[in-house]
């Protein structure tokens, strides 16, 4: 069996940023679009860490620990924003939500 | 061992991913995805990331996934509805069709790209004991990234505000 390298880490996320991508394209779900976005974030916080892992360098840990700080802030203030959208518009469809007015 | 560890978390994580974009109830996609950072977290211990991979389940699928959860519950909006007939122009067929080849695009070129980069370095570093170490984080946070976890409380701050503030119902 081939050893693993970081060129599997790197794939696989690729192809979960991927996954996420498509989540934002494809989803009519603002909740989703929002899981889509954690999925995003996640690839990224793999390649650190595999990236900081071959390079024998402790910075990629440190780094996705604060990626993950800006998510935790991201994930609150987002959906705090949807509550106040699904006040408005009773509706979780990005559509309802194209004019900058209620 | 450790590639086939990485196969099977690889593989759980993708098919998670995947099944959270691709199923319409949110509740599910937030339990599928909470298993794909489980798997995430596994990754992590095979890269000698034992710190990295417990704040991953205790921030992401502890904190973060409840919130999540929270919302679904108290928003109860269990599937997606149709889109109206006037707005059907993105998220119609066509565009569905369009966006899912947009990221399989997507993917071969980040496959491309990051494949590249890995080539130059990928014999090199079997360092795993200095890279696993929770000391060497805790002073390269508190030394040379003082800054930004200074930056990151007062971010986490405005978060907090900003999520009270945006969520609180109006006294009219």
């Amino acid at each position: 069996m081939v050893p693993l390298t970081v060129n599997h880490y790197l794939a696989l996320s690729g192809v979960l940023f991927a996954i996420g991508t498509a989540g934002v394209f494809l989803r009519r779900n603002l909740i989703t679009v929002l899981l889509s976005i954690e999925i995003m974030l996640n690839a990224v916080n793999l390649t650190f860490v595999a990236v900081g892992r071959y390079r024998g360098s402790v910075d990629g840990q440190i780094i996705t620990f604060f990626v993950m700080t800006v998510a935790a802030a991201e994930a609150a203030v987002g959906l705090a924003l949807i509550i106040a959208l699904f006040r408005h518009r009773e509706t979780l469809s990005p559509d309802a939500f194209t004019a900058l007015k209620w | 061992m450790d590639v086939l560890a990485f196969y099977a978390f690889a593989g759980i994580a993708v098919i998670a991913s995947l099944l959270v974009v691709g199923q319409g109830n949110p509740m599910h996609s937030v339990m599928l995805l909470i298993v794909s950072f489980g798997a995430l977290a596994g990754l992590y211990v095979v890269l000698d990331a034992p710190f990295t991979a417990v704040t991953q389940i205790i921030v992401y699928a502890g904190a973060i996934m409840v919130l999540f959860l929270f919302v679904v519950m108290l928003l109860n909006v269990p599937r997606e509805e149709p889109a109206p007939a006037g707005v059907a122009t993105l998220l119609g067929p066509t565009g569905m069709r369009i966006g899912a080849v947009l990221s399989v695009l997507l993917a071969g070129e980040l496959l491309w790209a990051l494949l590249r980069i890995g080539f130059g370095w990928a014999s090199r570093g079997e360092t795993a004991a200095s890279v696993s170490s929770v000391a060497l984080i805790g002073s390269g946070i508190f030394t040379r990234h003082a800054f930004a976890f200074e930056a990151t409380s007062v971010l986490i701050l405005v978060a907090m505000i900003g999520a009270v503030v945006l969520a609180r119902r109006e006294h009219s």
